[in-house]
């Protein structure tokens, strides 16, 4: 999170502030506390996300937050298209898209002249766009609405934790209130308290990694502007010589401006509108525009070494913490979210063994990995670190105009796709495949159409097909005999119709060819031709049951 | 080993000349980027990251040596 510095003189228009109101829990005292199947503590969008997934499954939630309303400022601002099927699944995608700048193009300046342009999304057919920006105060309000709608989840703020003591089976949580203290039990507790955790200390895990020694500026601005809603970065831009700089759409007219500051820049006077004012001046040509939020931040790279401390599971920042440039902190922590919902969902209700919860960590660990890889690599070639590294990447830059290869290495940031993940859950290919996502990657949506005609997407029917383990099973005239928790999403014959060809194509499907997708979308198995033992085999390995 | 050290020009010394002659006239800077321009245009030129992992493994063993050899002279100037 940047150090925010509140500027703020529109409220936004969804409910941020929310009271504090006195729970029946409070009142039992000594040894008489009441139990919880899993707490989450912080109600980010990784939270409160997490919260809905595992309500939505059946799970009773009690949701902690310690402040009463919603963090200001536009923060996190472009949420992936991966993030956006989850949210569908959530019931909130939709509503976020409704609001959100939808945008797949990005284009890189060097100097005062376009470098080149690249397309995120550049393939038709797909529901959700690449990305959306959305000021992260939107996406909270939107899913503490949904909230609302789920009486499983206990949301409860100004609710601190302040103490956690480890049992063998349940943790016991100190929570302070406005009423003063009171204490509960929980089989699970989730922390997605950002990335100054108190949880991460409370269970004394180190926080490694690397610090960026570089300042940038994130401006807010209001005014109404013909440009285009496209991601713009520009290095050593006429108008902030020397530096980078990038310019983002979000909605209500309100442009989000990041701009390199110099290593040793005076903190405090960087953020005075007075003085922000000027620069933003000079980058857009004129002055008719007004602040909305300013802050300044130096960022680090850094990981848990496991996100698992015995029944104190961590996700999002409080997890792990990358640089800006490549939208891959909160949609990664969203990533957790789906991946540990329907995990923990399985453990409580003990269909699966509770060493399901070790892929969590070896699946968002290795997306952890990548991610921190992918935005070091863009942070130091923003800001290079030595004389060195300077010279190689204005060779790249000088080559970019006139060859393929050095558009390609200039790096103004590596938007997130989901991870591809090497998991023990994944049943390995034994046939012939040319294409398609392959064990351990996310479906890839693709059109379809409903019996009925009514035009669809395959991500509509895996929501309808209950969000649990899903068979999208292509046609060939024979049955399918499935195991009782497999939903069919049947393409072909009686069942949804891929008129366009293009959900074959990406599967690279034949008549008879099934994949056996997880609960969060990850495909697990696919199969030529399934048979039931087959499937089984797969479903055991994909729930841990193996 | 993906990396070929077999000698592979005809005339080793053109090879030589062309590289030599391109840096002539250059201030250290600019020979400097014209040699960090070359790199990355031969280094796409194979396109193979290996064979580009042995080049700079080779390359540095060159800096490890240069450095060893600084060392012993300077232990028997003492």
């Amino acid at each position: 999170m940047p150090m925010s510095q509140g500027n703020s003189q529109d409220e936004p228009r969804a409910k941020t502030r929310f009271g504090y109101h006195r729970h029946a829990d409070q009142s039992r005292l000594g040894a008489d506390i009441a139990i919880h199947p899993v707490v989450v503590v912080g109600a980010g969008p990784v939270g409160l996300s997490l919260a809905i997934d595992l309500a939505q499954r059946g799970q009773p939630v009690l949701l902690l937050d310690d402040a009463d309303r919603i963090g200001e400022g536009s923060r996190a601002i472009c949420f992936s298209k991966r993030s956006l099927e989850f949210w569908d699944r959530l019931g909130v995608g939709q509503r976020m898209v409704d609001k959100g700048v939808v945008w797949q193009v990005g284009k890189i300046f060097h100097g005062a002249s376009l470098l080149y342009q690249f397309d995120l999304l550049p393939e038709q057919g797909h529901k959700r766009p690449a990305f959306i920006n959305l000021q992260q105060f939107y996406a909270e309000a939107y899913l503490v609405d949904r909230v609302g709608e789920l009486p499983a989840i206990s949301l409860r703020w100004r609710n601190k934790v302040v103490g956690l003591e480890r049992r063998n089976d349940h943790v016991v949580l100190s929570i302070e209130t406005p009423e003063g203290p009171y204490r509960i039990g929980a089989s699970y507790v989730v922390a997605c308290d950002g990335a100054r955790s108190t949880l991460r200390q409370m269970v004394g895990a180190e926080f490694a990694g690397q610090v960026f020694e570089d300042q940038f500026l994130i401006a807010d601005v209001k005014m109404t502007a013909e440009f285009p809603t496209e991601r713009w970065f520009w290095f050593d831009p006429p108008f902030h010589a020397g530096r980078s700089a990038l310019l983002h759409k979000q909605p209500d007219d309100v442009w989000r401006i990041d701009l390199q500051l110099d290593r040793d820049a005076d903190p405090v006077a960087e953020r005075q509108p007075e003085n922000v004012r000027p620069r933003i001046a000079r980058m857009l040509g004129h002055d008719h525009f007004d602040f909305e939020w300013i802050s300044l931040y130096k960022f680090q790279c850094r990981r848990m070494a496991s996100f698992l401390h015995g029944r104190v599971i961590f996700a999002g920042d409080a997890a792990h913490q990358v640089s800006p440039f490549g939208a891959r902190g909160a949609n990664s922590g969203l990533e957790d979210a789906e991946n540990l919902g329907w995990k923990l969902d399985r453990v409580l209700r003990r269909t699966s063994p509770e060493t399901l919860l070790e892929s969590y960590n070896t699946e968002r660990s290795q997306a952890a990995d990548e991610n921190i890889r992918e935005s070091t690599r863009s942070t130091d070639f923003m800001a290079p670190n030595s004389p060195c590294e300077a010279r190689l990447r204005k060779v790249v830059l000088s080559l970019a105009k006139e060859t393929e290869f050095g558009k390609r290495m200039v790096n103004g940031g590596r938007l997130s796709v989901p991870s591809i993940y090497q998991t023990p859950l994944s049943t390995a290919d034994c046939e012939d495949w040319r294409g398609g996502p392959r064990p351990g990657a996310s479906m890839v949506d693709a059109p379809i159409s409903k019996p009925g005609g009514e035009a669809s997407y395959l991500t509509d029917a895996f929501v309808d097909a209950g969000r649990g383990f899903a068979l999208v099973a292509f046609a060939d005239g024979e049955a399918i005999d499935l195991p009782e928790e497999v939903a069919m999403i049947p393409i072909g014959s009686a069942g949804l119709s891929d008129a366009a060809g293009l959900l074959a194509a990406r599967y690279d499907a034949r008549p008879g060819t099934a994949y056996l997708l997880r609960p969060d979308g990850y495909v697990a198995a696919r199969f030529r031709h399934p048979t039931r033992s087959a499937i089984e085999a797969a479903l055991l390995r994909a729930s841990g049951n193996n | 080993m993906a990396l070929v050290t077999r000698s592979k020009f005809e005339r080793p010394d053109d090879a030589f000349r062309a590289i030599v002659e391109a840096h002539r006239g250059l201030s250290e800077e600019a020979s400097a980027d014209l040699d960090a321009a070359l790199v990355l245009i031969l280094a796409n030129h194979i396109g193979d990251i290996d064979v580009l992992r042995e080049a700079i493994e080779l390359a540095r063993r060159r800096m490890v040596e240069a450095r060893q050899q600084q060392q012993q002279q300077q232990q028997q100037q003492q």
